[in-house]
């Protein structure tokens, strides 16, 4: 009775439904591994420049949200587009 | 039985009904409304403080001359320069629109950012997108904006025709779209989280009478993350307001 192909053919609508969610949370997921490191260094170095030179950190905060703006567009690229899946 | 907590569709969270004109080019729904209102808000916002102009500044008049001030120092003088300064009304107008436009993410019986529809944020990609083509091509010509803008400097010929390639996309095309992308999907995302945080307030609060302490989690999370929403729609306003600025200054001042 668990024949792969009577089952995908009785939900064939509810496995792919399963399975855009799983992809939307692939997309997503690989999406943010490369963001998360790169914000993480971007805001890590803004804090050793700030701490060893705390007369600079108003130019440093702003290079620092620039960094990260272009940072996590990657990140936000994959979150619009695990929207855009659709089954 | 909270296990199964029913989520809405996306659709259902930021697509609103019609309210005015349905069905036709120009219906009016909530998300208009909020961008009707931000223009009319940022127009007081700036009527009201240069109405009545008093030597020492207090109330409006205080806020937007210290907004100006910030403009001019963290944004233009950083980014373009001193003779950048005729951009000032177009930045700090954007600034307040953009920022007006997300806070109503936190207004009471609103609580809609109506940013997280994609409307607003493309056409001003594309508002900024044509201005800094102009800029440029009017300060250096067009093949000399053209130049400075896929040719990096110092760079070996052999892989220059690679670079000219990856520079024009990103320039181009991947620029105005990532400035649309990132103010929208900030804003969505942002969004969707304070809808998760209510819903699942609210689907515990009418659970079984033992399981109502359960809903102070997710309500204290939710109060918070409100907070850091106004965090948020004021930064992403200034990120758009300062990569803009990034974008004419690069077009006026090319790195040589």
């Amino acid at each position: 009775m668990l024949d792969p192909v009577v089952l995908a053919a009785q939900g064939a609508g509810e496995l792919q439904s399963g399975l855009t969610a799983v992809g939307r949370g692939i997309v997503y997921g690989g999406a943010a591994i490369g963001p998360g490191i790169g914000i993480g260094l971007v805001v890590g170095n803004a804090i050793t420049a700030m701490a060893r030179q705390p007369e600079a950190a108003g130019t440093v905060r702003t290079t620092m949200f620039l960094g990260i703006a272009f940072t996590e567009a990657l990140a936000l690229f994959g979150f619009v587009l695990s929207f855009i899946i659709s089954g | 039985m909270i296990l199964g907590i029913d989520f809405p569709p996306i659709t259902h969270v930021t697509r609103w009904p019609d309210i005015w004109f349905a069905d036709t080019p120009f219906a009016i729904n909530k998300t208009v409304l909020i961008f009707i209102a931000s223009v009319l808000v940022t127009f007081l916002f700036f009527f009201v403080a240069g109405r009545r102009r008093q030597l020492v500044p207090t109330g409006v008049q205080g806020l937007a001359e210290s907004s100006v001030d910030f403009v001019r120092e963290s944004i233009i003088l950083e980014t373009i320069g001193a003779d950048g300064m005729g951009y000032l009304p177009f930045l700090i107008t954007m600034f307040f629109f953009v920022f007006f436009i997300n806070i109503f993410e936190i207004i009471p019986l609103v609580q809609f950012p109506g940013n997280a529809r994609i409307a607003v944020p493309l056409f001003l990609a594309l508002l900024v997108w044509f201005i800094f083509n102009i800029v440029g091509i009017k300060r250096q010509g067009f093949f000399g904006f053209l130049k400075s803008s896929v040719v990096p400097p110092g760079v070996p010929v052999v892989i220059l025709p690679l670079l000219v390639f990856i520079e024009f996309i990103s320039t181009f095309l991947v620029r105005p779209f990532s400035l649309a992308i990132r103010l929208f999907a900030n804003m969505l995302a942002g969004h969707l989280i304070l809808v998760t945080f209510a819903i699942l307030s609210a689907a515990i609060w009418g659970s079984a009478v033992y399981f109502k302490i359960g809903a102070a989690f997710p309500f204290a999370l939710l109060v918070a993350l409100t907070a850091f929403e106004i965090l948020v729609s004021a930064l992403q306003a200034f990120i758009f307001t300062i990569l803009t600025g990034v974008y004419i200054g690069l077009s006026m001042h090319p790195e040589h």
